[in-house]
């Protein structure tokens, strides 16, 4: 079986849950004998994706950014040239914007934002925000699946690979992209950020983040916030988590001052790792933590600031 | 301004998860279900909006059957000026694509706009499916949107900033946290609502390519370890040697 996987990149680098899908798709057509190609464009050093598990990448050197009909055509292509059974993409936008369409075009059932390897025509994945896991099986011969980002790690003890020269008739984009604005370029991004630390209204007013984000820096964590501080303008739309802002899942979730409502808990139930700081012992989001702090913000999190500083010493 | 929105119910967000008939179906009982936040809050007021600086018309449309009557009402109330209900199940993201393309295509419809995932199935599929079936154009997860002279103006959020992407209409847009803010119907909303156009279309099974064979729900999480406030500096300690996680 082959598989064929694509590989979005930022700024001269593979962006993380790309080499995810690709570390994915390795791992799916080891599993069934078969072998992985990735697929991407422009000038970039592509052979790095052997790192992840791609046993050769295809490489579109005239493209220059990643449009989603375009790049719906660049995978058609190379469907049709490998052969392809299995098609897989990161749920990111660009995989939100190229994976219905594949399925449309080839027929094929689309299993989105999986988080586990297929077993036979089987794939799972999260629904109800994380609540559920749902068994869903692909009744078609292609199958396309997009992979959750940080729910399937990087597998990064592959080699490079060979890059061969890949060209596909494209099209033009139709969507055009006027203008990108870069903020906070120091900060991590969010949806990539493997440590978290969020604080909610607790915190009593914008002029105390400092505290918050310097416990981030400490732990080389992103800064994230709850609905309401998002609302109210204590703190950016982009930093809101939860059911109606973004979710993420990464390996160490700081909640302070956080009660825990179910539409928070929503957007983060998928940290491997919570931690739960809150004056109210009743607060529901213990419940969900791991490690609980019951105590006021202000005195827990200057002695948290000060136990990273001295642990981060130690490194 | 032709605009045509469509929504999917979802159970409220507070509501238990359980399952029936050896896990294959979700259980409903006691279940209150909603208009799905994405389509209701942020791309069926965005249409009101546009529709009111604008002129034009917004239909909503849902497929589904007769237990949509709710939700399509509560649409009609918030301010969509008529409804459509495909009379089909919703077997998967293909089926319902393909039922929602099959009556657009020759609608004139401007706009589409979807909210960005239902809340249940977190898919975020049906809008590039529809784009893909009725060949338009899709933007996936605005945050902003205006349209002038038959060209959409989208924001949305990437990694490390934003971007402004421009496209003719007609086109597919998804809709995330940003583009508007919820609006409670007022009692002259619900009152109208009831004597709104709600069609009922019948039609033939569409192809599904996936289905869910049964639902597990995930390990329960262990008990919450407490760290002593007066001694904080403990936590970083079992981060790194218990959880290893810095």
């Amino acid at each position: 079986m082959k598989t064929i996987v694509f590989a979005e990149h930022l700024n001269g680098k593979f962006t993380k849950s790309s080499l995810e899908a690709v570390s994915y798709a390795s791992a799916w057509s080891v599993a069934a004998g078969g072998t992985c190609i990735a697929i991407t464009y422009g000038s970039i050093d592509a052979s790095v994706l052997g790192t992840a598990g791609a046993n050769e990448v295809w490489k579109m050197d005239a493209l220059s950014a990643a449009d989603g009909e375009q790049i719906t055509k660049l995978m058609l292509a190379a469907q049709k040239e490998s052969g392809a059974t299995a098609i897989v993409l990161s749920q990111d936008l660009i995989g939100k914007s190229v994976a219905p369409r594949l399925s449309v075009r080839l027929n094929a059932g689309l299993v989105s934002g999986a988080s586990f390897l297929p077993t036979g025509n089987i794939v799972k994945k999260n629904v109800f925000s994380g609540k559920a896991i749902a068994h869903v099986t692909v009744n078609s011969e292609i199958s396309i699946v997009t992979v959750l980002p940080n729910s399937y790690g990087v597998n990064a003890s592959g080699a490079a690979c060979p890059v061969n020269a890949f060209n596909a008739e494209i099209g033009t984009a139709r969507v055009r992209v006027k203008e990108v604005r870069v903020e906070e370029s120091e900060s991590i991004p969010l949806p990539e950020a493997d440590k978290v630390v969020s604080a909610g209204r607790g915190m009593k007013g914008p002029e105390n983040w400092g505290m918050i984000e310097e416990l981030a820096k400490e732990l080389g964590a992103a800064t994230a916030c709850s609905r309401p501080v998002s609302d109210i303008g204590w703190r950016p739309h982009h930093e809101h988590v939860g059911q109606t802002g973004i979710a993420i899942r990464p390996n160490l979730y700081i909640a302070v001052g956080i009660s825990g409502a179910i539409q928070h808990l929503a957007g983060v139930n998928g940290s491997k790792v919570i931690v739960v700081i809150n004056k109210d012992p009743e607060a529901p989001f213990f419940k969900a933590a791991d490690y609980g702090i019951i105590g006021d913000a202000f005195e827990v999190v200057p002695q948290l600031i000060a136990a990273a500083k001295a642990f981060n010493a130690t490194k | 301004m032709k605009i045509l929105v469509c929504v999917s119910k979802a159970p409220d967000t507070t509501s238990k998860i359980a399952f029936t008939n050896n896990n294959s179906s979700f259980d409903e009982a006691g279940v209150n279900f909603i208009v799905n936040p994405y389509d209701e809050w942020y791309a069926l007021v965005r249409a009101l909006e546009l529709k009111e600086a604008q002129g034009g018309n917004v239909t909503v449309l849902s497929v589904g059957g007769v237990d949509y009557e709710q939700i399509i009402r509560k649409a009609l109330a918030i301010g969509a000026d008529d409804a459509v209900r495909i009379d089909a199940p919703e077997s998967d993201a293909l089926s319902v694509s393909t039922h929602i393309a099959n009556y657009a295509k020759d609608k004139g419809f401007d706009l589409i706009l979807c909210g960005k995932e239902t809340i249940n199935y977190n898919g975020s599929v049906v809008p590039g499916m529809v784009a893909e079936l009725l060949d338009m154009p899709l933007v996936a997860l605005a945050a902003k949107l205006d349209v002038a002279n038959g060209v959409a103006t989208c924001e949305r959020e990437v990694t490390g900033g934003m971007e402004v992407l421009e496209v003719n209409l007609p086109a597919v847009i998804s809709a995330a946290k940003g583009m508007a803010e919820q609006r409670i119907p007022n009692m002259r909303g619900i009152m109208a609502a009831r004597t709104k156009t709600l069609e009922v279309v019948s039609v033939e099974n569409a192809t599904a390519t996936t289905s869910v064979n049964n639902y597990e729900l995930p390990p329960a999480k262990s008990a919450c370890k407490y760290v002593d406030p007066a001694n904080a500096a403990e936590l970083i300690t079992l981060l790194h040697q218990e959880a290893k996680v810095i």
